[in-house]
């Protein structure tokens, strides 16, 4: 398998948590505009490896990562960076759904007016093309100005998918986007993503193993802290080439 | 006796022992509040609040000059005592949650906020009303603030400590500075907390005498200055109760009265404030 169009890249990419050596040796290429999973285990590290793509690590002073981290070839983790403007080039949506405490369309806009100076109608404009772009105009198009926390989870989950969007970042990041969500809600952002990856790069940690064969191009199979597989999802899934691997996805083990 | 019915006394026991305990501790309140008002009650009237304090054995007279001062003195020490607290609340909660100085500031605010208030009323007595020689309403109004602060520092940081790290992270996560996301975000998702803290800080001052029995004394007659004495009604109710006078002794209960009302006033709308927000 080989990735000609890729837009992230780890060489010899090594991540610690104080002394802990939490990612080991990673090498691998993401592909523009498709979806990458991660699974594995608990504790495996894939969401360490996602958080890294944002350098989101930059915040707590005892983590620190060592090797290259190539975004269209250049290395994010490059002192002279600029992390507010990776980050608005790569959008992060977490867990729980995280509204900010204010209106729902103030929590679309909060992210653009970090990076874009933009007329009222401008804005008015970039927020209704975000929120249809999440699938969540019709149903917040007369309440604009109500709270973002009055939704229901699934649709406060789309809200920080479209805060994500309304930036235009280039990747998207989605650490466990639907483990606190019922089935309905989960199927309806996993459509979403499926969308998204016409103008996206889409990056996934999830713990459900369906989810991944269902929406991504390829997936990474992680046990503690390695890469132990790598490749497209329906062959990985299908004929996986190390046992490890196939013990995870038959059930045997994990 | 089988382990459902002794778990079952149990129950019953502790239920009787902490409800005795709530009844003791409400039986006192209630019969505080009952006091207050059955001898405020009597003490009030229209002139209370248009008349100043009058000369002991006077039929008429009021606490006009009083009520005014505490509030004068009350809301400056508020504005002066707010900011500060809530930049030093914002400081330990999300600058100095790890270092040594944030561990130092909070161990000082600590002692700051279970220090007597008398003696904070002497400090602010040999560090101002010594040096300029004479009591004065702006003393008073340092040394209230000077109580606020703690109680500011306290619940804001408290309050931000609540606030779920994945939220913080969100806001990093767009691209925002840390300023931006303590301005708009993590300040923001604990206002309601900040504001109760604010509004517990008002009611304590609003009833602190000691402080200012050495700052700001009394002063029988109006005044707005805030470079002489001033009248407040902690201290009017202190020399007032304490005097052989009838009409004195009554307008002392008259100004209990005020204070508790306002001081009940304060916690009930904290209490809205903070289910309000719970609600949204």
């Amino acid at each position: 398998m080989e990735i000609t169009d890729a837009q992230i890249e780890f060489k010899d990419f090594n991540f610690y948590y104080g002394k802990f050596h939490a990612l080991k040796h990673i090498n691998f290429k993401m592909a523009r505009h498709k979806c990458t999973a991660f699974i594995g285990p608990s504790g495996c590290g894939k969401s360490t490896l996602l958080r890294t793509i944002n350098r989101m690590y930059d915040l707590y002073p005892e983590q620190r990562a060592e090797g290259q981290l190539l975004f269209d070839g250049r290395n994010l983790l490059a002192s002279e960076i600029d992390v507010s403007v990776l980050r608005a080039k790569i959008g992060m949506v977490f867990q729980k759904p995280t509204p900010f405490p204010m209106s729902i369309y103030d929590n679309i806009a909060f992210g653009v007016k970090l990076h874009e100076r933009l007329s009222s109608s401008d804005m008015d404009e970039r927020v209704e093309w975000a929120l249809r772009k999440a699938a969540l105009w019709d149903e917040v198009k007369d309440k604009l100005k109500q709270s973002g926390m009055s939704l229901s989870g699934g649709q406060q989950q789309r809200l920080c998918i479209a805060r994500g969007i309304a930036v235009k970042p280039e990747v998207i990041l989605l650490d466990e986007p639907t483990s606190a969500l019922d089935p309905i809600s989960t199927a309806r952002i996993e459509e979403l993503i499926d969308e998204l990856k016409a103008e996206f790069t889409i990056v996934i940690v999830t713990h459900n193993m369906q989810q991944a064969a269902r929406i991504s191009d390829y997936t990474a199979y992680m046990y503690l802290g390695e890469m132990v597989e790598f490749g497209v999802t329906d062959e990985l899934f299908v004929k996986p080439k190390k046992k490890e691997t196939e013990d995870y996805i038959t059930g045997r083990f994990g | 006796m089988n382990l459902l019915a002794r778990r079952k006394l149990t129950n019953q026991v502790a239920l009787t022992l902490s409800l005795s305990a709530m009844a003791f501790g409400l039986f006192w309140l209630a019969w505080i509040l009952w006091t207050v008002l059955d001898l405020g009650l009597s003490g009030l009237s229209a002139s209370l609040f248009t008349e100043m304090t009058p000369p002991p054995g006077a039929d008429t007279g009021g606490l006009a000059n009083a009520i005014v001062g505490s509030l004068i003195m009350v809301v400056l020490a508020t504005l002066l005592g707010t900011p500060v607290g809530i930049l030093a609340g914002v400081y330990l909660a999300e600058y100095g949650r790890h270092h040594r100085l944030g561990a130092v500031t909070r161990f000082i605010n600590d002692l700051l906020l279970s220090a007597p208030s008398i003696v904070i009323g002497l400090f602010v007595y040999a560090v101002v009303v010594a040096q300029t020689g004479k009591f004065s309403a702006w003393s008073g109004v340092i040394a209230l603030a000077l109580i606020v602060l703690p109680v500011v520092v306290r619940t804001t940081e408290n309050m931000l400590q609540l606030i779920p790290n994945t939220l913080r992270e969100a806001a990093f996560a767009l691209g925002a500075p840390k300023s931006v996301v303590i301005s708009k975000v993590t300040l923001r998702a604990a206002r309601a907390g900040v504001l109760t803290g604010v509004l517990l800080a008002v009611a304590r001052i609003a009833g602190e005498t000691a402080p200012l029995l050495f700052t700001a004394l009394s002063n029988q007659f109006w005044s707005l200055n805030l470079n002489e004495p001033m009248a407040n009604l902690p201290v009017t109710i202190f020399k007032f109760a304490m005097s052989p006078f009838t009409n004195w002794q009554e307008l002392a209960w008259a100004g209990v009265f005020l204070i508790t009302m306002g001081v009940l006033l304060l916690n009930i709308v904290a209490r809205v404030f903070l289910r309000a927000e719970k609600i949204n």
